[in-house]
């Protein structure tokens, strides 16, 4: 973490533009209590008791709400490293001016993931508060929900930092959503896998949003077993590759 | 006398308590360029979107083509062309898809855009373009295509807003040309600009309007003629001391002697007499230029020299 | 307003939508399909365990229309902010229009008339999907459409009287995020309205989602009420009121 030093520089830019947008952050605490409020509660009436992570039959709300924080805590990292990311490379020129001065590229990718990683993790703190307070938290490893939020964040942040990279106009923005909604709407977060067929239970698995929500719901009841650091392993891998590919990039689009 | 297509007597614009345009009177008579010559803020833009049918008249008497804006702002509007100040461009769209789509605007069929079209933008320069996107053209073809494009109803009268503002000088000059081509053809051109050069190239007549109102009106020459000297002379001199003691000096036999930071101008029907008065009292100037007084100096004289923002 | 008038801004429209329309496909029929199958066969399962459950109908059949209208009201609220702004605040291109014999309120008519045909069009397209799934059970589902557009007007009418307004795009990410998402959410979209706190159904009558939801429902189920005139009639004064207002702010921002 010595090399964070260029990066602490890039978050104070970040965190300096936003103060005049302030409304806008604190908006997205909102989006996911919202969801929460709709999918959870509402829909949550309509729906009888379902076997949770440990096998025990829960209320659908308990069973929705780690999905939910999964899901935004994706939806954050990607809509930080994709779409505001490109607009500052291709239009803004936030990055070319960057370079100028001693930052280099890596420190370019590590700060726009830290930033994101650091909003990531309030947005989910204060989920995990509206959590406790509908009751929805069973055990004390709920502690560390947080810090898997911030593990989903990185894993996707760097992927979607490495994607933009290559990324030539908006149209290709499409491939982002049609990534991400079925991701968001099929792996785990609002119904188990058991309502699929067996061989497509494996594909959802291999997902990174699969991941994380069974991380998340693993340690929201408290059922961790030793598929629990895999999952957490598979977000660190994933980051970590998403992040080396970016720095590459970034070296050579903005320093060719 | 034909009857003259913009009639316009006590013109006033009011946005809340601001007026940009004061009372003024003009006609504009069919085939002539007319101009107008203005700083920044002058009121130059308020007049032609009243022209152009946009932009309500507040106070006094329009009518354009006979016509009454208020009453008649789409059939008017159909029978002129219009080149905003800022290209309007599509930018979503080819050079093409611009001539084709703003001509079905105006609800000509698509026969007759396509030859149009075509024709125009060969008169433009801009034929071997007609499938790009807007965006990666110059300046200057941007600018053209609007031209091309305000063209493409076969509009009487057309209606330029500053048109070369910003381009650079071989931009300018095709433009002029163009400009001058279409006018030569019996199209009526109306517009504005902080150019002198432009007003000279282009205008039969033109008015200068300073604060929203008309401050001169007549041909470049008469204006010349009627607000300037016959020539200009440019002094500087090495130290301020010399400068000013040769103001008085040059007063007597000139005009008007202005005194500036840099230099001084004498406005005078005979610059070399001029040069002679200093010559009698030993002063010797380390630049002089001698030059024909232009629109320039009748812009200035009649504007003023502070910056209006 | 002249019909001549409108359909050659219409035309405008479609010569920039077929070179594009596969990069807004995706959000506009894709992602509403991927809803129905997520919410209406994958949760929907779940629901079904408690029979009567949504208002008495199964879910597919209770959450198609309100995915159909909601995903369309997303639609046409998107495309009456930046789009709107765009044309006189990036490219100028209503400038030019209100320069040719064009009027504003020429203008104002074309960009609902687009709206119109855009969301019809998305919507004929699920309908398809959704019979064939089975979320359409009576043919006078064939007026769920008129309902869906009519909808979509009521949303796009002030919508888009209000952004002509603007000078940048800041507020409508939180229009987005505060006002269309939460009208998503709980407009009787997901779950019914009845099972909203009594403090909160009031609010959800507000809303011309609810309305439009209502409509297409009885359409699709073909259980027609005496309390649809009622629903029309609001949605219709949402689009009077929407339309005087632009009659208003179109000519005032392009004819100052």
């Amino acid at each position: 973490m010595i090399a964070m030093g260029g990066a602490r520089l890039l978050v104070e830019r970040n965190v300096r533009a936003y103060r005049r947008q302030w409304f806008v952050f604190a908006s997205g605490f909102a989006e996911p209590l919202l969801y929460l409020l709709s999918i959870g509660i509402g829909v949550g009436e309509l729906v009888g008791r379902i076997p949770g992570p440990g096998g025990e039959l829960v209320t659908y709300r308990e069973f929705v709400a780690p999905g939910m924080l999964a899901a935004a805590a994706m939806n954050g990292a990607i809509l930080d490293t994709t779409f505001n990311f490109f607009v500052k490379l291709k239009y803004q020129g936030v990055y070319d001016a960057m370079l100028a001065t001693p930052l280099r590229p890596f420190d370019i990718a590590a700060g726009e993931v830290s930033w994101s990683l650091l909003r990531g993790a309030a947005y989910s703190a204060a989920f995990l508060v509206a959590m406790l307070l509908f009751g929805l938290v069973h055990s004390w490893w709920a502690v560390l929900v947080v810090p898997a939020a911030v593990l989903i964040g990185f894993a996707f942040a760097g992927a979607g930092l490495g994607a933009t990279t290559y990324m030539r106009s908006w149209t290709d923005f499409d491939l982002v959503s049609a990534a991400l909604v079925p991701m968001f709407l099929f792996s785990g977060t609002f119904f188990p896998l058991s309502r699929y067929p067996g061989w497509f239970e494996w594909v959802v698995k291999a997902t990174p949003l699969y991941q994380g929500v069974a991380l998340e719901r693993a340690l929201v009841f408290g059922a961790l077993d030793w598929t629990t650091p895999l999952h957490a392993a598979y977000l660190i891998a994933l980051g970590l590759v998403g992040v080396r590919i970016a720095s590459r990039r970034l070296a050579t689009l903005l320093t060719a | 006398m034909l009857e003259s297509l913009v009639d316009a007597t006590g013109l006033t614009k009011r946005f809340g308590s601001f007026t940009a345009v004061s009372g003024i009177d003009f006609h504009v008579q069919p085939g002539e360029a007319f101009g107008m010559l203005g700083p920044n803020g002058a009121g130059k833009s308020s007049t032609m979107r009243m022209i152009g049918c946009v932009s309500p008249v507040t106070e006094g008497h329009l009518r354009i083509l006979g016509m009454d804006p208020a009453v008649d702002g789409p059939a008017i509007r159909a029978r002129i062309g219009s080149v905003p100040q800022e290209d309007t461009l599509d930018t979503e769209m080819s050079v093409w898809d611009n001539m084709v789509t703003y001509g079905r605007y105006f609800g000509i069929s698509h026969a007759l855009i396509r030859e149009r079209a075509d024709e125009l933008l060969r008169f433009f320069q801009l034929i071997d373009r007609r499938d790009d996107k807007v965006d990666p053209l110059s300046g200057g073809m941007k600018r053209r295509l609007t031209v091309a494009r305000a063209l493409i109803n076969q509009p009487e009268m057309v209606l330029l807003d500053e048109p070369t503002t910003g381009l650079d000088p071989q931009a300018r000059h095709l433009l002029w040309e163009r400009l001058y081509q279409l006018k030569r053809s019996g199209v009526t051109l109306v517009l504005t600009t902080h150019y002198m050069d432009e007003a000279e190239q282009l205008c039969d007549r033109l008015v200068i309007m300073d604060r929203g109102r008309i401050v001169a009106e007549g041909s470049p020459r008469e204006l010349i003629d009627r607000h300037a000297t016959r020539e200009v002379v440019e002094l500087r001199f090495a130290s301020t001391e010399e400068q000013e003691r040769s103001v008085p000096l040059l007063e007597p036999g000139s005009p008007r002697v202005e005194s500036l930071t840099d230099r001084v101008l004498v406005y005078t029907s005979d610059g070399e007499a001029a040069l002679g008065l200093l010559a009698e009292h030993a002063l010797q100037p380390t630049s002089v230029l001698v030059r024909r007084s232009s629109l320039e100096d009748v812009f200035l004289l009649l504007t003023g020299r502070q910056l209006e923002e | 307003m002249r019909a001549p008038a409108v359909s050659s801004l219409v035309e405008r429209e479609l010569r920039v939508f077929v070179k594009i329309w596969h990069a807004s496909a995706f959000s506009a029929f894709g992602m509403p399909v991927l809803f129905l199958v997520a919410m209406g066969v994958g949760l929907g399962g779940l629901v079904d365990d408690r029979p009567g459950a949504a208002a008495g109908l199964s879910y597919l059949h209770f959450v198609t229309p309100g995915l159909m209208v909601a995903a369309s009201v997303q639609q046409a609220a998107g495309e009456s902010l930046w789009p709107v702004l765009g044309g006189i605040k990036w490219d100028g291109r209503y400038v030019a229009m209100v320069a040719s014999p064009l009027t504003p309120v020429d203008v104002f008519a074309g960009v609902l008339a687009w709206i119109a045909i855009r969301v019809a069009a998305s919507t004929v397209a699920f309908l398809l999907v959704a019979t064939v799934l089975g979320g359409v059970v009576s043919p006078w589902g064939v007026l769920a459409l008129p309902a869906t557009v009519l909808c979509s007007l009521a949303f796009a009418a002030p919508t888009s009287a209000f952004s002509i307004t603007q000078e940048n795009e800041v507020p409508f990410a939180m229009i987005m995020r505060l006002g269309v998402l939460p009208l998503f959410l709980f407009s009787g979209t997901f779950f019914p309205v009845s099972n909203l706190p009594g403090a909160l159904q009031p609010l959800a009558w507000l809303s011309p989602l609810w309305h439009g939801v209502e409509l297409a429902r009885h359409a699709t189920t073909g259980d027609a009420h005496w309390a649809d005139l009622a629903h029309l009639a609001i949605l219709l004064a949402w689009v009077t009121g929407g339309w005087l207002w632009g009659l208003r702010t179109f000519p005032r921002r392009l004819t100052p």
